[in-house]
């Protein structure tokens, strides 16, 4: 294997993706754990630029690494009062679900670490954003107008589950 | 043509898949566990694009498919952070082993 500009690129991506998602399960901190998400987020919107994604590299930016992470942040300083004791959950359980875990990884490895399809020449580098346009108001118009119902439905219920209660009960 | 393997994307998603896994199912903190949820999505979602531009036959669906997941993913991240809130002006505690309110 030739030592590409590609493949640089994309060990270097893996490689911050996978130390963001390690940091993760090890930091004691609840805001350094979201804090080293981000890399991962970020550095997941690399590889879709590799995979000649870049309108949904955009979107993961966006979406993720923006929104998500303020949101998860806002909801760690909303509840203030935490203390990170791991205690209480006990080593078994931990051990046992590591045990599941890594047996799925090896499975599923197994059925994929020679997965060898000849690779297609494909047109997807060129104007990505307005193939996306097209199949999303023409293949995809009733789905995008679902995604669109559901996005309501959800900001909808965030608000009336968020809200404050106790002013209407004092009303009352 | 690209030079880097379709199983090495693969095994990156893998990789991430099980590092969201069991975070979600060993951290304490709740909002810990929801963002290993958006993690294993992300995962989820590397694998889409990935089999739309390597698959037999590549086409733009996969790619719009992982747009779909993420507005599922944002949707999901905000009503879970909705009940989070419900719940912790009822019971002061974020801890997720201490929310047993159906089990008796």
């Amino acid at each position: 294997m030739t030592f590409t500009g590609e493949f640089i690129a994309f060990m270097a991506l893996a490689l911050v993706a996978i130390i963001g998602g390690v940091l993760l399960l090890n930091l004691n901190k609840v805001v350094h754990m979201v804090v080293a998400l981000i890399f991962t987020f970020v550095s997941i919107a690399g590889i879709y630029i590799l995979l000649s994604a870049e309108f949904v590299a955009a979107v993961q930016v966006l979406i993720y690494s923006g929104a998500i992470t303020i949101i998860m942040l806002f909801g760690i300083m909303l509840t203030k009062p935490y203390d990170d004791s791991e205690a209480k959950t006990g080593k078994w359980r931990k051990i046992l679900v590591f045990l599941g875990v890594v047996g799925f990884a090896i499975a599923v490895y197994l059925g994929i670490y020679n997965f060898d399809i000849k690779q297609q020449p494909s047109t997807l580098h060129e104007d990505n954003t307005m193939q996306i346009g097209k199949a999303l108001y023409t293949q995809y118009i009733i789905p995008f107008e679902f995604v669109s119902v559901l996005l309501l439905a959800a900001l909808i219920g965030a608000i009336i589950l968020a809200k404050r209660e106790d002013k209407e009960a004092d009303k009352e | 043509m690209s030079q880097v393997p379709a199983s090495a994307f693969l095994a990156l998603a893998l990789i991430l898949f099980c590092i969201g896994l069991y975070g979600a199912l060993t951290k304490r903190n709740t909002v810990i566990v929801l963002i290993s949820i958006e993690l294993m999505l992300n995962a989820v979602n590397i694998n889409l694009v990935t089999f739309s531009k390597y698959g037999l036959y590549p086409s733009i669906n996969g790619q719009v498919f992982a747009l779909f997941a993420m507005a599922v993913a944002a949707a999901e991240a905000a009503v879970g952070l909705a009940i989070l809130m419900a719940l912790y002006r009822n019971k002061k505690t974020v801890h997720i082993d201490e929310m047993n309110e159906m089990k008796n």
